[in-house]
């Protein structure tokens, strides 16, 4: 049962993460119709970005984090205004294709600034394993979850209630009338990518602290496209639940099922969900329905 | 207050839909667009409100000019900041979105933000049945409700100039009147000039001061109601009317009235 427990736990946290990055592809999805393929090189240069400045300039980890939110916004920002406005109002095949371009660009920079091999971050968090009943958790699992879901309601509220919030839905819903109403539809999509850029990079900097930090980490951005179409492509709480789910039945897989087959078989099963999720709904658990009124 | 001279509009560099287009909407009236499907009445909103761009259209020739300022230039944003918002065709009502949050978005290039509150409960005035669904999902209102909320929203803006694209599209006649009542009274109490496109040119000439009357682009008759009310013309081709009165299908004949203009 504690082991069942434990499991259960690491999922939720995985899980966790994920959503906070799903999010990223939501919004973006939500904003322009496009899938970015570059998310996982964004959290590729969050990650680095936040280590460096740990490791190399020994700033403390939260004004660290800081810092690179404000770098991951700018480098959203500017990624928007270089690679994805000329392709406004063009067809969206070629936004992705732009995105799955500016992902190879993204990682080989990575590469040339920073190498390929494992670096690991120094210890953040203390070691000391807080006992939860049978439960132990580390306590970088512990501050992940905390911060994803501090940044899950900022950004929930932010939607709910603030202007450039309801306008980003508002855009989302309808482009032409959101114009007609005055919302600068450029801004709506550089705040986008600011965010997107802003959430993969907290993702990454939890993620290579729980697990350490290489390239192969902007895997990650393909390994929450499940996440993302499980949850349905355009909703903020669906990439939550989903990501949950996904981090959880994950994280179960490898505990219960790995060790049978020999391992593996983790890194497989979110892409066997996402293949049954899109046959069985392929708008996903809370996607969008077109609302037609006959 | 606000001018079009001599409006020639291009889709795509070929299509030519505006052929000189000139029109004058005085301050404070209520300016009727009327004409057949494709005569460019929609073309005009939008080239006068910006919102041409985004569908590769250019205003190439003459000028759009709003109290002394030329606007043919500016995108949408600017123009809406500058007081002129368009309603536009067929509700596009933001679905997922609630009644009230379609309102604040109506409000969107506000500065006076504290006054929004105030301009929310002034809009249900206008419409006491938004209130009662103001926390229901817009997609789900009925076609009535929707065109309310696109006119609410419309006036969330503090527009001076308000373009309204067929507010009778797809409503029931009852609706109609009602709708059309609600856009005299809010030229009458706030003093928004109304320049307002219809196919329904009975109700659109029974609120309006004055009226154009466009085909293929161009303006081909204008003047104050009252005397387009009285034109053969416009009798026989927007009202239905002939001159023995309400045209009856045992006596049409096999011959059709020319236009006078043409």
């Amino acid at each position: 049962m504690s082991f069942f427990l434990q499991m259960l736990v690491t999922g939720i946290v995985v899980g966790s993460v994920y959503s906070l990055v799903a999010l990223g592809f939501v919004l973006i999805y939500k904003s322009s119709d496009a899938i970015n393929f570059a998310q996982g090189e964004f959290l590729l240069v969050g990650t680095y970005v936040c280590l460096t400045l740990v490791a190399s300039y020994h700033i403390p980890f939260i004004l660290a984090v800081l810092i690179t939110l404000v770098f991951s916004a700018i480098l959203g920002l500017v990624v928007e205004r270089i690679v994805l406005r000329p392709f406004i109002g063009k067809p969206v095949i070629s936004m992705i294709m732009a995105t799955i371009g500016l992902s190879s660009i993204l990682a080989g920079l990575v590469h040339i600034i920073w190498g390929h091999e494992t670096r690991v971050y120094p210890k953040v968090f203390s070691d000391k394993p807080i006992q939860l009943g049978e439960v132990v958790i580390a306590p970088v699992y512990a501050w992940s979850l905390v911060i994803v879901v501090v940044m899950l309601v900022i950004f929930t509220l932010f939607f709910k209630y603030s202007k450039l919030g309801i306008a980003m839905r508002a855009t989302a819903d309808d482009q032409q009338a959101a114009l007609s109403m005055g919302i600068s539809v450029k801004t709506i999509f550089a705040v986008a990518w600011a965010i997107a850029a802003i959430v993969s990079a907290v993702g990454g900097v939890l993620l290579g602290n729980i697990n350490g930090v290489n390239s192969s980490l902007s895997t990650i951005g393909l390994k929450v496209l499940p996440v993302a179409i499980l949850g349905g492509l355009d909703s903020i709480p669906g990439a939550i639940i989903g990501g949950i789910i996904i981090g959880i039945i994950e994280s179960m897989t490898g505990g219960y099922l790995d060790p049978m087959v020999g391992g593996g078989l983790k890194e497989v099963i979110p892409f066997v969900i996402l293949v049954l999720i899109l046959m069985i709904k392929p708008y996903g658990l809370f996607g969008k329905k077109e609302i037609e009124r006959v | 207050m606000l001018t079009l001279n001599n409006v020639e509009v291009m889709y795509n560099r070929v299509i030519l839909v505006l052929k000189g287009m000139s029109m004058v909407i005085p301050e404070g009236k209520i300016v009727t667009l009327l004409g057949s499907n494709g005569a460019g009445k929609t073309t005009t909103l939008k080239a006068i409100s910006g919102l041409l761009r985004s569908e590769d259209g250019e205003v190439t020739d003459g000028y759009i000019e709003f109290n002394g300022e030329r606007i043919e230039a500016s995108d949408a944003e600017t123009i809406v900041k500058k007081g002129i918002f368009q309603c536009m065709e067929g509700r596009r009502v933001f679905e997922h979105l609630t009644v009230e949050e379609n309102l604040l978005v109506g409000a969107h290039t506000r500065k006076d933000r504290h006054n929004i509150k105030e301009d929310i409960q002034k809009v249900y005035r206008y419409f006491p049945k938004l209130e009662m669904l103001k926390n229901r999902q817009a997609g789900y209102l009925s076609g009535g409700e929707q065109q309310m909320l696109a006119i609410g929203r419309g006036m969330m803006a503090r527009p001076k100039v308000l373009l309204l694209d067929e507010p009778s599209l797809g409503l029931a006649p009852l609706m109609v009147k009602e709708i059309f009542s609600i856009i005299k009274r809010i030229n009458e109490e706030e003093g928004t000039t109304i320049l307002v496109v219809e196919q329904n040119a009975k109700i659109a000439l029974s609120i309006a001061d004055y009226g154009y009357i466009m085909e293929n682009g161009r303006i081909v008759m204008d003047g104050p109601v009252e005397r387009l009310l009285e034109n053969e013309d416009v009798k026989e081709f927007y009202l239905g009317m002939s001159d023995k009165g309400r045209k009856n299908y045992r006596e049409v004949k096999s011959y059709k009235r020319r236009k006078r203009w043409l």
